[in-house]
Formats: structure tokens, C-alpha cells, sequence
């Protein structure tokens, strides 16, 4: 795995009517890795995501994405970062292909082109035998799907993928998670995952950081974290474990 | 340019599968149609025998048959169409979380307001354009005339009016969308702006001027005619905070070739009757456009702020619901 970091922050800060939502956040992710972003509801993983994109304005702080500023190249950035947000904001009455094709066209993915990706797209994610129909008729297992899709049709480097796995059962969880790693692994992604299900990130995560009340409290690879919290070298460790005890002590 | 288009496009798709737009545009066209033809049958039959005076045609915008004239109707009820198209524009797709997948996309912030404030015009102006035409059309059928060359160009002038009055509301309207998360809150407090402006202004106008003006009664100085035409002046004045009575004086003129101001009777100065005594009959279509400038600048002009309003405040805004 490559080493050069491509989303760099260095002390990000957020805050709201007083009240901090990211606290000087350092951070940095290298090229290819899948970086685990960890936390409890409300700890600040999608405002963070929200800076990195430039949909927020940081309080202080700054922040680098592809060696670009959010803050002024938030249009570059945009064109280069795959976003899925928590709850999927798809328009809900058009359909798959609709909605697919909107994006594609506000990507500047035009004609045939765009006709090809959409269709490989929604094969990828098993979605094109429904893909006529209307997102308002869709699970939240084919919606997440969708999004997948959206990412396949950007074709980007890197993603955000914030909660991926929210409101899924375990197995339509544990596929996604399985999709996100091969699809990720094939091309090369760069992704930042957040999730508040330890034993999803657990399994597809190089590294994980762990935020808590907008404080970043451990980042680095899990089994150092498990070594410097449980004491424990084999695998026998839980990231559950891990995140317990942080949680306990902030 | 590319994006605008590509949200404008999908704006006005949205905007024609709605139901909204189906009841909006079904109510004000057939209100529109039968008025216009109670109102053609009507002039037909006060025709029968006379010489045709000119600008028959415009009667059928201008005449108030049994209750309204088409005029009044557009000034009264168009605001209601901007409102309804615009009121939930912003805070639905907040709401809905659709917003950040849209500003998420590759697009400056501003293409998105812009693309609504323009979907949101060309509908308005689609609607406005086909109502007009069903009135020629009804009217070349019942009143058996065509429209002179001068009747079509200040069909035409009208018709620009309304629709930078009908957009100006839609202004307010998606200004409310971004400054209240809520759509039952945005859609309440467009219609209260839109009740302030059609009653309480009028109200309002007259409660100013009979504070200002003493009463007749009571000074015997101030001679009664003179106190009347300073009441009027000043209720005149005072309702011009109103974009609908901006909109009744501006049209009025353009549509009906007969008044030569935008005054009412009572407050004609003496410089303007003996202006407006050169023109026996009616006010040719520049002396017409020259009068009612001002209104069509103000007009433009509040829709602009409006707009801008909308602009600033929703650049800066968070684009999460909280
Ligand atoms: N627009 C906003 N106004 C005020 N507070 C906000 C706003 N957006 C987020 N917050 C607060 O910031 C904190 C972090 O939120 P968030 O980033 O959504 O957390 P997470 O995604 O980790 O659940 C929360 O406490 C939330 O209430
Ligand atoms: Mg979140």
C-alpha cells in the first residue's frame, strides 16, 4: 500500500451556537487505505465530512482533499469525492435510472458514455432489474445500493461513505460492507467510512479513528489501539472492547 | 450553464407532474375563461347598433362583468400561484436530505437557487402566456374583432407586468423556504404577507390618513374638497408599499388606453389635467408606457431584492436540517 496522504486536517474545528461539534481535528489518511471513522451519534463524523466537502465552513482549522482546499476548490473536490450521506437523499419520485442519469449529467457524464456507466453500474449493484422503478418504492437495503451505483457512475477516487449500513439488517449489512471492500479494493478507492457498528468497520478497515464528543481520542491501525488499550496482541481483541473503554473514559 | 440547465430541467419537470401545478393552472384557467366570456358576451351585446369604439379588445381584460375584471382577478389571485410554486422549494428538499445530495454534486451553490428562481419564472410565464392566448382566442370567437396591432402590444406589456408580479412573489415565497425549515411555517407565512398586502395595507392607508388629515368637521378651515383629495393622496402614497396596488396602477393604464394617469379622479393636479387635456380620446402607447415606468421600476426592483435577499442568506446557510 502507498503511503502519501491525500486527506489532510489539521487542527479542523466546527462550532455551533457555541457548542463544539468537531474539535481540533488532525488527521491523516493515506492513498488506498479504507480509514474507519468511528463514534457514537453525534460526535461530529458528519460535520467533519461536511468541512471536507466543502458543504460546511470549518470555525477554524484547515483542511486538504486531493491537495485541494475545501474552503475555495470546494467545486474540484466534488468532482473528485463520492459522498453518500446518511440518509441517502435520493429524489424520491424518480426512479433508479432517472435519478442516475441527473447526477451524471450535474458530473458532466454525458451520451453514451453516461448510458454504459449507469448500466454497469446498476448491474454491479444488482439493481437493473428494478431500476425502473420509483426510489420512493425502494428498501433501504436497494437504496444504499443505489448509492453504491452513484459511486460507480463518478467514477472517484475517493469516498465518504457516512453509516453505510444504518437501519439494515445484519446480513443485508454484512453484503453491503462485502460490495463496499470488493468494489473498493478493485479500483483503487480511497475511502472514509463512518459508522457507529464496530464489527463492520472491524472487518474492512486499515485503520480506524475513534471520535468522541467532536475529540478524536485514537487513530492508527486496530491492532495497535487494542494492544495500548487491552493489553492484548493476538486477534482476540473486538474493536467493541476498544471503543467501550474509550467511551468509558472520555 | 450546463448544471443550470440540468436543474432547471428537472425543476420544470417536477413542477408539471405536480398536482399542484394541475390544480393551480386548471382553477386560474377556468375562472379566467368564464369571466372573459361573460364579459364578451356582454360587450357583444352592448355593441349591437353602436359604432365600435376602438380597443374593443381590451375591454375583455379591463370590464368587470358580474363580479371582477380579468385585471383584478390576475392582481388578486396571481400572487397565490408564486407563493404555491415556491413556498416549499428549498426547506422540502432540506428536509428530505436531497439538498446535500444536490449540493454535493459538482455544482456552485448558486446554480441552485438560480435554477428554481428561473424554473419557478418560466412556469409562471407559461401559465400566464397560455391564459392570455385562451382569452384572444375566446374573445376572436365572441366578439367576432381582431386585436389592432397596438392591442396586441399592450397585451403583450401586460403580460410582462404580471409576470414580474406574479415573480416577485415567488421571490418571497422562496425566500420563506430557506428562512423556515418548516413548509407548513413557510406556506403560512407567505399567505400572511399575501393577506397583509391585499387588506390590512388598505386599512392600514386609511387609518394613516385620517390620522394626518383633520377631520372636516371639525376644522372648518380646511375646505372639504381640498380635505378629500389629501386624504386620497396620502392613502394613495401609502399603499404603494404594496406590490399589489404597484401592480393595479401599472397595468391599469397599459391595459385600458382610456386613463391617461395613474391617479384616481380626485387627485389630478392641475399641470396633469391640462397635460392630459392634449390627448382627446385615448393615450398613445408610449405616452401610456411613459406613465407607468416608475411602478414597472419598482416592481422590478422588489423582485430583485427579494431575490438577493434569498441569494445571501442561502449561500451562507447550513445545508443539514437542525
Ligand atoms: N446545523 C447545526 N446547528 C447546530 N448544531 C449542529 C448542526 N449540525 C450538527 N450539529 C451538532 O453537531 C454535533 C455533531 O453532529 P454530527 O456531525 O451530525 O454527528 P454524527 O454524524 O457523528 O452523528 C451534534 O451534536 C449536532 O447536534
Ligand atoms: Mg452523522
Amino acid at each position: 500500500m502507498e503511503t502519501t496522504p491525500i486527506i489532510v486536517t489539521c487542527e479542523l474545528t466546527k462550532r455551533y451556537n457555541g457548542r463544539t461539534a468537531v474539535d481540533n481535528l488532525t488527521l491523516s489518511i493515506n492513498e488506498g487505505e479504507i480509514f474507519g471513522f468511528l463514534g457514537p451519534n453525534g460526535a461530529g463524523k458528519t460535520t467533519t465530512l461536511l468541512m471536507l466537502l466543502g458543504l460546511t465552513e470549518p470555525t477554524s482549522g484547515s483542511a486538504e482533499v486531493m491537495g485541494l482546499n475545501p474552503a475555495r476548490d470546494a467545486v474540484k473536490i466534488k468532482s473528485k469525492v463520492a459522498y453518500l450521506q446518511e440518509n441517502m437523499g435520493f429524489y424520491s419520485d424518480l426512479n433508479a435510472r432517472q435519478m442516475l442519469n441527473f447526477i451524471a449529467e450535474l458530473n458532466d457524464i454525458k451520451g453514451k458514455q453516461a448510458d454504459e456507466r449507469i448500466n454497469k453500474a446498476l448491474e454491479t449493484v444488482g439493481l437493473d432489474s428494478e431500476a425502473s422503478k420509483k426510489i420512493s418504492a425502494y428498501s433501504r437495503g436497494m437504496r444504499q445500493r443505489l448509492g453504491i451505483a452513484e459511486l460507480l457512475i463518478k467514477d472517484s477516487k475517493i469516498a465518504f461513505l457516512d453509516e453505510p449500513t444504518l437501519g439494515l439488517d445484519p446480513d443485508g449489512a454484512n453484503r453491503l460492507i462485502e460490495l463496499i471492500q470488493t468494489l473498493c479494493s478493485e479500483r483503487k478507492i480511497t475511502v472514509l467510512l463512518s459508522s457507529h457498528m464496530l464489527d463492520q468497520v472491524q472487518k474492512i478497515c486499515n485503520r480506524v479513528g475513534i471520535m468522541i464528543k467532536g475529540k478524536m481520542v485514537a487513530h492508527g491501525p486496530m491492532a495497535q489501539l487494542a494492544k495500548e488499550k487491552l493489553g492484548v496482541d493476538n486477534q482476540t481483541y473486538s474493536l467493541e472492547e476498544i471503543y467501550m473503554r474509550y467511551f468509558k473514559e472520555s | 450553464m450546463q448544471h443550470l440547465k440540468t436543474i432547471i430541467k428537472k425543476e420544470l419537470s417536477d413542477h408539471f407532474s405536480s398536482y399542484r401545478f394541475t390544480i393551480i393552472f386548471a382553477l386560474i384557467a377556468m375562472v379566467s375563461l368564464i369571466v372573459a366570456y361573460m364579459i364578451g358576451i356582454n360587450v357583444r351585446k352592448e355593441l349591437e347598433g353602436v359604432a365600435k369604439p376602438q380597443f374593443i379588445f381590451l375591454m375583455l381584460f379591463t370590464s368587470s362583468g358580474n363580479l371582477f375584471s380579468l385585471v383584478q382577478f390576475v392582481a388578486f389571485f396571481g400572487p397565490l400561484i408564486g407563493l404555491l410554486l415556491g413556498f416549499d422549494t428549498i426547506n422540502r428538499e432540506r428536509n428530505e436530505g436531497t439538498l446535500s445530495k444536490l449540493l454535493s454534486q459538482p455544482i456552485y451553490r448558486d446554480t441552485v437557487i438560480n435554477a428554481k428562481f428561473l424554473a419557478g419564472v418560466s412556469v409562471i410565464s407559461i401559465i400566464m402566456i397560455s391564459i392570455i392566448l385562451v382569452i384572444i382566442g375566446l374573445g376572436l370567437l365572441v366578439l367576432g374583432i381582431v386585436p389592432g396591432i397596438e392591442e396586441i402590444w399592450r397585451i403583450f406589456i401586460y403580460l410582462v407586468i404580471s409576470i414580474i408580479y406574479i415573480s416577485f412573489w415567488l421571490g418571497i415565497s422562496i425566500l420563506f423556504s430557506i428562512l423556515f425549515r418548516s413548509t407548513a411555517t413557510s406556506a403560512l407565512a407567505a399567505l400572511a404577507v399575501w393577506i397583509f398586502f391585499s387588506f390590512f395595507v388598505a386599512i392600514g392607508a386609511s387609518a394613516v390618513a385620517d390620522a394626518l388629515v383633520p377631520d372636516i368637521k371639525q376644522d372648518i378651515k380646511v375646505a372639504g374638497s381640498e380635505a378629500d383629495y389629501l386624504r386620497s393622496r396620502i392613502i394613495n402614497q401609502f399603499s404603494l408599499i404594496s406590490p399589489m396596488h404597484l401592480y393595479t396602477r401599472a397595468t391599469a393604464t397599459i391595459i385600458d388606453p382610456t386613463r391617461k394617469t395613474t391617479q384616481t379622479f380626485i387627485e389630478i393636479g392641475r399641470m396633469e389635467s391640462i397635460s392630459i387635456a392634449r390627448f382627446s380620446g385615448t393615450l398613445p402607447l408610449t405616452q401610456s408606457i411613459l406613465i407607468v415606468a416608475p411602478y414597472i421600476v419598482s416592481l422590478i426592483a422588489l423582485t430583485i431584492i427579494c431575490f438577493a435577499l434569498s441569494y445571501t442568506i442561502f449561500m451562507r446557510q447550513e445545508i443539514r436540517s437542525f
